[in-house]
């Protein structure tokens, strides 16, 4: 194929959980600048399957952007250099010649299964602790009932947005998950369905975020750059008045 | 944090405005220095008013302080394993370590300014150092190398308060917007602006023989 | 059972009885939730249930089920519930409210759910999905799902392909992800009341049976590699389409059909297996590297016009510099009274017509362009740039970052691709298997779309299933448990465990040559030449020698490194495709013996004069039930101990809809 790119890749490889892992180097050639970076992979899987060496093990389901599953740290960019999810990441975003280094998620709260792929458990039980409105299947008013002010509804929807992928947390200094969980205690608190449960469930997902391991918040910002979706740093602050209001008026 | 850090930015800016009060001559500016200490009399004692700050500035250094390393070590434990390729071109580093240069500047500062006031420049007798602050800010910042700490100093400051305003604010809960994102981000890089020049037109005007 | 016919299959008794109720259609629903039987609510906790799928329809049947008190036990094979297939869905979900007061009503929406189906679908089971629609929204809302809405703050509608009401609510073109979060939250809200336990990561391998009824499954914890077994009242299955069978889909990399393959080969009859959806709308393929299919949302065919051009020789030529005399809006054309809003099948058909043609654009695939233009220089015109931005943004987005062309400027281009998958697991009115105590909602079913399904309507059969129907029917069985306690190592449980661990050890064994997916990829291939969009009857049998072929050389051939005690994903990826080559006989057979053209499945020799698709009501007004035919097994070729089929039918009784030949023209 003509217009074909090498690449040399420096991937993190690591058996299991207890293994140290190391990173190590491949060689692709002819790679399209059509394929997605996962496409790329797939590629390299091939050969190495061909040649004997297991294949590289790294999460993708959607192939969309949108279910969140895929998600690789690429020469030290959270989703790679895109503002987008890894699956959605074309090679033309990289050059012929170049070196990648391909690594997983670093977080304590995010250990490594194998490979490339971690396990983010953390944010499911996040979400447990209090990420949720409570109403039974039946007993939902009609659906009319309580009208929601457009500017109410975009921002809620603009923070329901957020695909739970976790690179708000690769990126971050800190390796706090702020900006997960800053979008969802937005996108509820924004509808009057969500207002019942707000105070609570900002104490109980901030002290599940903190057992979890996460780091804390110092407002760095990294966060926001690398999140696929977008979702902006004022969703913190949201969580932080959220929380200071509920500590102060509510008595946590 | 946000509370320690937002009272610093407080009376920093008060202290900036008291300093810019060396350009007005040396009546003004010790004229001022005499006010802060009388100020409230016979509500307060004298240095009443310095020592309530004083205090408090203690206090906001140790919470302040303390809060830095708390989550400066919580950020180690939750990623220990770090990134063979790093990019953080993050704001965390110049805080962290932004933070700790002010700290020593700051023990330099008062043992420079109030606890010692050490006659550095030998041309001044430190008599009239200890009687008018005025000539010891003066005769200090007639040594080059002495107003280039202070203006590394700055630009330390500079960069913290740049993120740290903006932060604190984000912190505070008063950027729910996109707009209020934009305010806190502009309003910090005022800040630090402000500031860092504020400060440093002192020195650089004594330096430079505008005052004398 | 009747004599094997072309030699594929036989036929076998008709399923006479789908357990609705008896009255009027409308009355159904009523008298069924009347009847079920109630279960005392001290009782539910030892009551169990496990549910194999987070999405729609396994999502929100695990989270109703929870809080009525019951213990469920949920199953997906990715990393958190919330990453379920249905998380990909974009247009929207239809429901009956009419709040556009466009003259909707439920039995608008059951007809156009039915017509749309082209009568291939169970007017029963229609008309209770159409008849609690309009709770899903409710439902919905109350969560926090984020609906799309008007400047007065109340919920806005769109109208979507193939009707002529605006039903369909949506949130811009994320709706599937934001009712999968209503879901998902809902879901975890009961892991932490400890009603729910969750088992991410862990893929259902085969289900066990005990005395004649489903009593649980074997999964593999992907992460482990340890087999489980896991033990329960009953057995619901929410495991998704297999439209993967194609290889390139707009599915999930991991969308398979095991879970329902395995319940298929232990007695579950498989419905309608060769209805698939072929979606007009899709980013077409622009290398042998592609992994899969991305769709962009139908909605598009609400403000985009779709042409070809006239001649041939214009077909490289920049779209822009084509004048409006020489473009064909073929679906204009031809269907005057729907123009670009006819349903898919009719849409992807006429799109690959005119491909075949030569009047495709885009690069050469093989011999033709496969492409044709989807242009919205018009409708930026009407509308301007900024409220086209601000309807499809998002979409436009996607588009450019996968082709690299930017669609405000220059027209997009679309392909069909296989999308859905109609049929599925039959089941009854009660959502219940041929298997007792065995229950299937969402796409795993093939209960109510029959040969086609409308857009918008698949989250709002997994919502009914799971939020709605399933919950209400479950109960009834649920009421003659708790069934007697399994002993862990009683021998339906031990041959079920063996039989995975047999059947991973052997895969590991093969170390042939050829990886999976070169396998699936071919298997892809014979599908979509010959299972296709259009089908004959030499095709077919000709797709059905390969894929025996293929099958054969998969278990002598095929290379899975690694080992079964850690993740291994080559692994599970042979394990989907080795089903998914038993799978595809079954469709092609399926295919094969409907000769009649309807919905999706377009048979070649069944069309009318200007080649629209051509039922024939008199020999095929049925369900095609497929019961598997256990073969003797062969120790040389072990994935090849299928034997032929058995077709059960069921009669469709059309008795609130009148039939009619159907016309979008
Ligand atoms: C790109 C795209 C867009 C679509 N847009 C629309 C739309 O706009 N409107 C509409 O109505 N419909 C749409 N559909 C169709 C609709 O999304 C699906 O039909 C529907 O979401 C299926 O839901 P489900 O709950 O049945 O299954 P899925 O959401 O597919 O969930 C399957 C679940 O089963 C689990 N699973 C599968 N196999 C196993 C196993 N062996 N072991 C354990 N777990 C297993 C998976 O982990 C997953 O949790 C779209 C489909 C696609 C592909
Ligand atoms: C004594 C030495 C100091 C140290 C060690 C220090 C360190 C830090 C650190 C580590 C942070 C926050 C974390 C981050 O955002 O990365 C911070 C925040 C901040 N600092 Fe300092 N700092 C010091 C002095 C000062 C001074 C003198 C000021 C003001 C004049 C100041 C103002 C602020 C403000 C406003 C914040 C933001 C608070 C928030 O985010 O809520 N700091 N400091
Ligand atoms: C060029 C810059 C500066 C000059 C000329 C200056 C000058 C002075 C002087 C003259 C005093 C003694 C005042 C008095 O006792 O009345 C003083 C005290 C002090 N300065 Fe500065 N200063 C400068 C910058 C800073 C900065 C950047 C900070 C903090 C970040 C700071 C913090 C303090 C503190 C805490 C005191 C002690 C006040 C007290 O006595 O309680 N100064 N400074
Ligand atoms: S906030 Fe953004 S980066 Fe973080 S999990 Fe959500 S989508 Fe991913
Ligand atoms: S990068 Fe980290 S520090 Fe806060 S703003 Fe984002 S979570
Ligand atoms: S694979 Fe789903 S977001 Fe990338």
């Amino acid at each position: 194929m003509s217009g074909g790119m090498n690449l040399t890749l420096r991937i993190w490889r690591q058996d299991g959980p207890s293994d140290r892992g190391h990173l190590k180097t491949y060689e692709v050639s002819d790679i399209s600048p059509d394929m997605s970076f996962l496409e790329m992979l797939d590629v390299l899987n091939e050969q190495l399957n061909a040649k004997g060496e297991e294949p590289i093990a790294f999460d993708s389901d959607c192939r969309e952007g949108i279910c969140g599953m895929c998600g690789l740290m690429i020469s030290g960019d959270a989703h790679g250099p895109e503002k987008t999810t890894t699956c959605q990441l074309h090679m033309r975003s990289f050059k012929n010649g170049e070196t990648i280094t391909i690594e997983p998620w670093r977080a304590d709260a995010f250990p490594v299964i194998k490979d490339l792929v971690v396990n983010r458990s953390a944010f499911d039980r996040i979400i447990q602790a209090g990420g949720f409105i409570s109403v039974n299947t039946g007993s939902a008013p009609e659906a009319n009932a309580a009208p929601v002010p457009k500017p109410k509804a975009d921002r809620a929807f603009q923070a329901a947005e957020c695909i739970g992928c976790g690179a708000c947390v690769a990126a971050c200094p800190n390796a706090a998950g702020m900006l997960f969980m800053g979008a969802k205690i937005t996108h509820l608190g924004e509808l009057p369905q969500g207002q019942p449960e707000r105070w609570m469930r900002v104490v109980k997902m901030v002290a599940q975020h903190d057992a979890e391991g996460f780091g804390g918040c110092t407002n760095t910002g990294a966060c926001t750059v690398a999140c696929p979706k977008g979702i902006p740093q004022d969703v913190i602050s949201t969580l932080n008045k959220d929380l200071r209001y509920a500590m102060t008026h509510h008595g946590g | 944090m946000a509370v320690t850090g937002l009272f610093f930015v407080f009376y920093v800016l008060l202290h900036m405005y008291g300093n810019l009060k060396v350009l007005a001559g040396p009546e003004a500016f010790d004229g001022y220095a005499h006010h802060l200490r009388t100020f409230g009399e016979p509500m307060l004692p004298y240095e009443g008013l310095l020592w309530i700050i004083r205090v408090l500035l203690v206090l906001s250094l140790i919470g302040h302080a303390y809060s830095a390393f708390t989550l400066w070590s919580r950020a180690g434990s939750a990623r220990r394993t770090k990134y063979a390729a790093l990019k953080t071109a993050s704001s965390s580093k110049t805080m962290r370590w932004g933070g700790v240069f002010l700290l020593l500047f700051l023990t330099w500062h008062l043992i420079h300014f109030t606890i010692v006031k050490p006659a550095v420049n030998s041309g001044v007798a430190s008599d009239t150092i200890h009687s008018s602050p005025y000539a010891m800010v003066v005769a200090s910042f007639q040594l080059w190398w002495m107003v280039i700490f202070y203006v590394l100093a700055l630009a330390a400051l500079g960069l913290h308060l740049s993120h740290g305003v903006f932060s604190a604010q984000q912190t505070l809960g008063w950027t729910q917007t996109a707009a209020g994102y934009r305010r806190a981000k502009a309003i910090g890089h005022l800040v630090a602006g402000l500031v860092t020049i504020g400060f440093a037109i002192p020195p650089l005007s004594i330096l430079f023989g505008l005052v004398k | 059972m009747t004599e094997l016919i072309h030699g594929m299959y036989a036929e076998g008794a008709p399923v006479v009885d789908t357990k609705a109720p008896a009255g009027p259609i409308d009355k159904k629903w009523t008298k069924r939730k009347f009847e079920a039987s109630l279960v005392n609510p001290a009782n539910r906790r030892k009551l169990s249930v496990i549910i194999v799928g987070t999405g729609l329809a396994g999502g929100a049947a695990a989270a109703t089920l929870g809080e009525a008190g019951y213990h469920v036990k949920s199953f997906c094979y990715q990393d958190s519930p919330r990453r379920a297939h249905s998380i990909a869905a974009q247009g929207g979900i239809n429901a009956a409210k009419n709040y556009k007061e466009d003259g909707d009503s439920t039995y608008r929406l059951f007809y156009d759910t039915v017509k749309g189906g082209d009568y291939r679908a169970r007017e029963t089971n229609v008309y209770r999905l159409a008849e609690v629609s309009a709770n899903i929204i409710d439902q919905c809302v109350a969560q926090g799902v984020p609906f799309a809405r008007e400047y007065g703050g109340l919920l806005d509608n769109r109208s979507f392909g193939g009707v002529q009401v605006s039903r369909t609510f949506y949130a811009r073109g994320q709706t599937g992800q934001q009712l999968l979060i209503g879901a998902y939250q809902a879901l975890e809200r009961q892991v932490s009341a400890g009603t729910v336990e969750q088992f991410v990561r862990h893929e259902m391998l085969e289900l066990i049976i005990e005395d004649g009824r489903a009593r649980g499954i074997v999964a593999r914890d992907l992460v482990t590699g340890e087999i489980e077994t896991h033990l329960a009242d009953a057995v619901v299955l929410a495991s998704g389409g297999y439209g993967n069978v194609f290889f390139l889909s707009t599915n999930a990399m991991g969308s398979n059909v095991t879970a329902s393959w395995r319940a298929h080969r232990k007695g579950a009859y498989f419905g309608n297996p060769c209805y698939t959806q072929i979606h007009p709308t899709c980013i077409p393929v622009s290398g042998d590297h592609q992994s899969k299919l991305t769709l962009m949302s139908e909605s598009l065919r609400n403000d985009g016009r779709i042409w070809v051009p006239k001649r041939r020789e214009d077909c490289d030529k920049d779209p822009r510099q084509i004048p409006e005399a020489d473009r064909d809006y073929y679906l204009e054309r031809i269907y005057p009274a729907f123009g670009n809003l006819v349903p898919r099948d009719i849409a992807s058909r006429q799109a690959k017509n005119v491909c075949d043609e030569g009047r495709g654009v885009g690069p050469m695939v093989g011999d033709f362009r496969r492409g044709v233009y989807l242009d919205f220089s018009e409708a930026i015109e009407r509308l301007g740039k900024a409220a086209v931005e601000a309807k499809y943004g998002n979409l436009f987005d996607m588009y450019a970052r996968i082709t690299g062309e930017n669609p405000y400027e220059v027209p997009m281009r679309i392909y069909p691709a296989v999308h859905y998958t109609m049929g599925g697991l039959w089941v009854d009115y009660d959502l219940q298997s041929s298997i007792p105590g065995l229950f299937v909602t969402g796409e795993a079913n093939f209960s109510d779309h029959g040969a086609n399904r409308l857009g918008a309507s698949a989250l709002m059969q997994g919502l009914a299933d799971g939020y709605f129907v399933l919950p209400n029917t479950i109960r009834d069985y649920l009421a003659k448990g708790p069934f007697p306690k399994i002993d862990a190592h009683a021998p339906s449980v031990m041959a079920a465990r063996a039989s995975v661990e047999e059947r991973t050890a052997r895969l590991l064994a093969v170390n042939g040559q050829r990886s999976v997916d070169s396998f699936h990829k071919e298997l892809g291939h014979i599908m979509w030449e010959y299972c296709g969009m259009e089908r004959t009857e030499t095709g077919l049998l000709k797709a059905i020698d390969l894929i025996r072929g293929l099958r054969a050389e998969f278990w002598r051939n095929v290379k899975v490194l690694g080992s079964a005690d850690t993740l291994n994903q080559s692994l599970e990826k042979a394990g989907r495709v080795a089903d998914f080559l038993e799978l595809g006989e079954l469709m092609c057979i399926d295919a094969l013996h409907r000769a009649e053209s309807c919905g999706g499945h377009f048979r070649a020799e069944s069309q009318t004069e200007d080649g629209e698709a051509l039922r024939h009501d008199d020999q095929f007004l049925y369900v095609a039930a497929w019961e598997f035919g256990a073969g003797t097994p062969d120790p040389n070729q072990p994935g090849d101990s299928m034997g032929a089929p058995v077709l059960h039918k069921e009669d469709l009784v059309y008795e609130a809809i009148e039939l009619k030949q159907r016309s979008y023209k």
